[in-house]
């Protein structure tokens, strides 16, 4: 039984921490009045690049990139909803789109083999050809790894054990300091911001660069550290789930780790469910779990912060100009 | 006495507006200067480009002597300038020492809640406010957030302050505690900048005043070598006339009754919490309070378009209660709602359609299927000439209108009675607020003219003055109540006041 609990915890961890990582960037772009709804393609390249970069230079390299990309496409975004005030939804779809495409196209089987020899002309060919890359490896943690059950929290790969870190220094900067404190004004009023000297168009475009670096680690764990099998569209909208979560969590880092293992957990139930021999009804049923569990997520936090007034940061979405 | 401020030449103009047309300025260290002139004249302009959020096409800033280049906010903190504007800055969801050490450059990284707390109510007790660090904005009354501004002013230690027409949110008491505030800072030296078109307030706080008008300044003058009526002339180019306008009108039938009314507010809060009101043919109730209280819900209620939670609502002693804005617009309603260029038209339709949005529905400007354009711009033409609205034509953008102008509009839609005659019911919520003197005055006249043809009146205004000016009788709002109603003989800036603030203190 422990054994079973073990299992179902450990990838609950590992399907969450793609939640987490994207979701911790989110909550600082859409703190910041910015909507990214550019996730989903920014993730689905950053899992293209690790896979290729991986496999030409091994995966710090492609960690790295994953990143840096993220960052570069986010600063598109940042530079059309920031600076030139286009509409957010659809430009962030738009880079969404942007991601799918792209990432299709460059890690398709021929594409692929040009860069990877371009990269790096001594690649066997047996490396050329194939669809995986090595996995992360897991790191041990002495001590802490033994403990029954949550041991299976020190049992992951190096990229979990980042999001450990991140969550709660996200939340501390956000919160506890005054870069923090600059950021959530800008999202919250503007003009107030402003006026006390605050530079709005900066502020917003690092957070969102934030969240296209977040967007890209995100991948690229999704790619190396839980499915280093690749496939066109690999990411299956876990981008707009991420999305969700940021709402469920009230735009706060601490209670995204929840969020993200509650959803990490849904999907995990779903797939546990299949091997009992449940999916054969209808695996499609199954596979809907986790929207399902977003969208019941919603509803329940649209109650709630009502109530609580601790709702949308209030210039979520809306493009800032001075002299108006 | 030492120069604070030097503006020299100032020119900025707006895509076909100069607003502000060589414009010289200077404000002395201990001085309360007011800064004069009606909406658009450009006061809000120039203090915008003294505290770097707009940068002038000509002119130049010298501040303490040297001659300086204020490239945003930033700048005008850093040389010791702060601005309070109009509509708070503040951001409501964050704490009150959070909004007040937000920008500032002294915590490196890790905000120091604690020394900062302490800072602020020893500077708050200096002015006498009581004022909690820890509590969120939204929680705080008007008086209590412009405290908030001036504090977060005051912390950066500011010795230039503006304040964009502070008092236009405070009741009258909260005005005397301002003023007191204001006085003890420019004997502290500091220098004050205070931009009003409340003649009044210009008398009572500052020691001189300069007067804009159209863009360029009119003049500069000792506050005390100068009169109200000197002043207005000044501001508005003719002289105008101070007073009561009587209009004697018989009082009669009860037109409008409301019952134990409860509204619920946008939030789903109760925004009215039992109101009870009359009234009579040819009467103006006048609706006193701050904004904020109940008064848009009132409305909104009475003209169906906010179903009451519980109560009722008899027109004319016919129940109506609930039905919805169609049928009151049948019945003889007439609703003018607050912040007309933004709830009252289409922006993007033409005037004719503007005016027609109601009585497009009716014959004979529609047949039920097709509508009949040569007889709506016919009456459009009348109601142009008759309301004075000044439009290119009847087939321009209504946006493109000013906003005293497109109030005319609105006025003409909900008063000639293109619908149901001559409006039995008159529901005006905020009709002049942001509109200049002479618009004012317009729909002032108009009023009192439907007052003396017999239309019953709810007249909502935050502007005492003007109340005193046209009510019959003024209802006090406060807290979603009506804490007590006064006859005009009776009623008087300070009782109406006290009855404002007496429920503050019941709800606190």
């Amino acid at each position: 039984m422990i054994e079973w609990i073990e299992s179902v915890l450990g990838l609950t961890i590992q399907v969450g921490t793609v939640y987490l990582l994207a979701s911790l960037g989110e909550i600082y772009a859409e703190r910041s009045g910015v909507l990214n709804l550019g996730l989903e393609g920014i993730m689905v390249m950053g899992a293209a690049l690790s896979f290729i970069f991986t496999l030409a230079y091994g995966h710090l390299a492609a960690i790295l990139i994953s990143v840096i990309a993220g960052i570069l496409m986010s600063l598109i975004l940042a530079v059309m909803a920031v600076y030139m005030r286009l509409n957010q939804t659809v430009t962030g779809l738009a880079l969404t789109m942007l991601g799918l495409g792209l990432s299709g196209f460059l890690a398709s089987p021929e594409v692929r083999k040009v860069i990877l020899l371009a990269l790096n002309p001594s690649l066997p060919e047996s490396l050329l050809a194939i669809q995986e890359a090595p996995k992360l490896p897991e790191i041990h943690v002495p001590l802490l790894s033994g403990l029954p059950i949550i041991g299976c929290f020190f049992r992951q790969n190096v990229l979990v054990y980042v999001s450990y870190i991140a969550a709660p220094l996200m939340w501390f900067i956000l919160f506890k300091t005054r870069p923090g404190l600059s950021l959530r004004s800008v999202g919250e009023n503007p003009a107030a911001a402003d006026a006390m000297g605050i530079d709005v168009f900066r502020v917003r475009c690092l957070a969102t660069m934030i969240s296209g670096g977040f967007a890209g680690l995100a991948g690229a764990y999704l790619f190396l550290g839980f499915q280093p099998f690749w496939q066109e569209g690999l990411t299956a909208g876990k981008g707009f789930i991420a999305l969700s979560l940021v709402i469920l969590s009230t735009w706060n880092p601490l209670r995204a780790i929840l969020g993200a293992y509650l959803f990490g957990g849904v999907e995990v139930i779903q797939y546990r469910l299949q091997l009992f021999g449940l999916g054969a009804l209808s695996p499609y049923l199954l596979a809907m779990l986790p929207y399902l569990a977003a969208i019941a997520a919603l509803v329940a936090v649209s109650i709630e912060s009502v109530r609580k007034r601790i709702g949308v940061p209030a210039s979520l979405g809306i493009p800032y100009s001075r002299e108006e | 006495m030492e120069k604070l401020v030097e503006l020299r030449g100032i020119v900025k103009r707006f895509p076909g507006v100069v607003a502000n047309d060589r414009v010289d300025f200077e404000l002395r260290r201990g001085e309360v200067h007011a800064l004069l002139g009606e909406n658009g004249a450009g006061k809000t302009t120039l203090m915008n480009i003294l505290y770097g959020l707009y940068k002038p096409d000509e002119g130049e800033i010298y501040v303490r002597g040297r001659r300086v280049e204020l490239k945003s906010p930033r700048d005008a903190i850093s040389l010791g300038i702060g601005m309070v504007h109009q509509n708070f800055r503040l951001v409501e969801s964050h704490t009150v020492l959070e909004n007040i050490i937000l920008g500032l450059g002294e915590d490196k990284l890790r905000i120091d809640f604690e020394k900062h707390r302490r800072r602020i109510m020893e500077l708050a007790e200096r002015y006498g406010w009581r004022i909690d660090p820890m509590v969120r904005i939204w929680q705080l009354s008007a008086g209590e957030k412009q405290q908030v501004e001036l504090l977060k002013i005051l912390y950066r230690g500011a010795e230039i302050l503006i304040l964009d027409e502070p008092t236009s949110v405070l009741t009258v008491q909260e005005t005397r505690r301002l003023f007191e505030a204001l006085r003890r800072m420019a004997r502290e030296g500091k220098g004050i900048i205070f931009i009003t078109h409340k003649l009044n307030e210009v008398m009572e706080v500052s020691d001189r005043v300069t007067v804009m008008r159209k863009g360029r300044v009119v003049i500069t003058k000792e506050t005390r070598e100068t009169t109200k009526a000197e002043l207005a002339n000044y501001m508005i180019g003719r002289p105008i006339v101070f007073g009561q306008k009587k209009v004697s009108a018989k009082l009669g039938s009860i037109v409008l009754k409301v019952i134990d009314l409860k509204v619920l507010g946008d939030r789903g809060y109760p925004a009215i919490n039992g109101v009870s009101l009359e009234v009579r043919r040819g009467e103006i109730l006048g609706i006193a309070g701050v904004s904020g209280n109940g008064q848009v819900e009132l409305a909104e209620a009475i003209a169906g378009l906010r179903r009451p939670l519980a109560g009722r609502i008899l027109l004319n002693g016919v129940d109506v209660t609930g039905m919805d804005a169609g049928k009151m617009i049948e019945l003889g309603v007439a609703y003018i709602p607050p912040e007309g260029n933004k709830l009252g038209i289409v922006p993007g339709f033409r005037v004719v359609d503007n005016l027609f949005l109601k009585a497009y529905r009716y014959p004979p400007y529609s047949n039920n299927l097709l509508l009949n354009w040569g007889k709506m711009l016919e009456k459009a033409q009348e109601l142009i000439e008759e309301f004075g609205i000044v439009t290119p034509s009847a087939l321009s953008r209504t946006s493109s209108l000013s906003g005293g102008n497109i109030q005319r509009l609105i006025l003409a839609r909900e008063l000639s009675g293109i619908v149901g005659g001559i409006p039995r019911l008159i529901v005006a919520a905020y009709p002049t607020k942001g509109l200049d003197i002479g618009a004012t005055e317009f729909v002032h006249d108009l009023l009192l003219r439907y007052k003396e043809m017999g239309s019953g009146i709810i007249f909502i205004s935050e502007d005492l003055e003007e109340l005193l000016l046209l009510s019959d009788k003024i209802a006090v709002i406060s807290g979603g109540r009506i804490r007590g109603v006064l006859a005009r003989e009776e009623a008087d800036a300070e009782k109406i006041g006290l009855l404002m603030s007496e429920a503050v203190i019941q709800a606190g």
